[in-house]
């Protein structure tokens, strides 16, 4: 049953990227460009996401199970570490020259455009980067 | 501060943004976890990763809806405005980025704003910031 609503919620989502513009990423520059014609609607579709979403995680917040029984999994940290905002830095850089973040990416995947292919290998490759770095760092 | 109003298109980033709210929404309380795109990714590049299967189902769902969706219409306009380049080195720091970050757009922007993650919170205006700060300099100062 979890695999069938993890997949549901996959498709949902895509669906939403697709509907609100955020896989195109022409779209995503105009709103980033602040400094030219400023297309604003991205805030709406963030706005209207956190709205929906805002209930269900204040109650999913307080639970120890997930409706169909799976342990609720949410982030413990807390600390505002370097990690956290250079590493988010660094991503609103890679945003911002390209205009695509990592949902659009594989949403774009199978549209058949050359420019997603390559930028969702070289995402894989950053990612494999930071892993590979880890592993040196603890070891 | 101009607004492209030729461009705003506010009824269906509503409508998606709800569905994205939805989405987020069902995998957290159904399946107990955040619908963060590239932690979901980055953490099925790694071993020793739990429900591997429900990560990659929910993966599978994103790159099938443009699928589900040509189905029934035609895709909506999509224009890339990068060159090889530039979306080879967009890539690299988006990958790196969000994995040193612990999250992107979604993980942190949808999800960890809906649960009042201070983190989550301060990751945000830090990678809208430098996504403005980007685009300003790549648009007007240096090509302009």
């Amino acid at each position: 049953m979890r695999r069938l609503t993890a997949l549901l919620a996959g498709l949902i989502f895509g669906l939403g990227l697709l509907l609100a513009g955020m896989s195109n990423p022409a779209k995503v520059l105009g709103f980033l460009d602040l400094g030219g014609a400023w297309d604003p609607s991205l805030a709406l579709v963030m706005a209207s996401a956190i709205g929906v979403a805002l209930l269900p995680f204040t109650w999913a917040r307080r639970q120890q199970r997930s409706l169909l029984d799976a342990p609720m999994q949410l982030p413990q940290k807390r600390e505002l570490d370097r990690r956290l905002i250079g590493g988010s830095l660094l991503f609103g850089i890679g945003w911002g020259i390209a205009g695509i973040c990592p949902g659009p990416a594989l949403t774009l995947l199978l549209g058949g455009y050359w420019q997603s292919l390559l930028f969702v290998l070289a995402m894989l490759g950053g990612m494999w980067l930071f892993t590979a770095l880890e592993r040196r760092r603890t070891h | 501060m101009v607004i492209d109003w030729a461009h705003f298109t506010p009824w269906t980033a509503l409508a998606g943004g709800a569905l994205i709210g939805l989405a987020a929404s069902l995998f957290v309380v159904l399946n107990g976890r955040i619908a963060g795109i590239s932690g979901l990714l980055g953490s099925l590049l790694q071993r020793g990763t739990d429900g591997r299967d429900e990560k990659a189902l929910f993966l599978l769902g994103l790159l099938a809806a443009p699928l589900l969706w040509s189905l029934f219409g035609a895709l909506p306009e999509i224009e890339f405005q990068t060159g090889w380049p530039g979306l080879v080195l967009a890539g690299l720091l988006v990958g790196l980025g969000t994995r040193y970050g612990s999250g992107c757009t979604s993980g942190h922007g949808v999800c960890g704003i809906s649960r009042l993650s201070p983190r989550s919170l301060v990751a945000t205006l830090a990678f809208m910031a430098s996504g403005f700060a980007t685009v300003f300099v790549l648009r007007h100062l240096w090509g302009g």
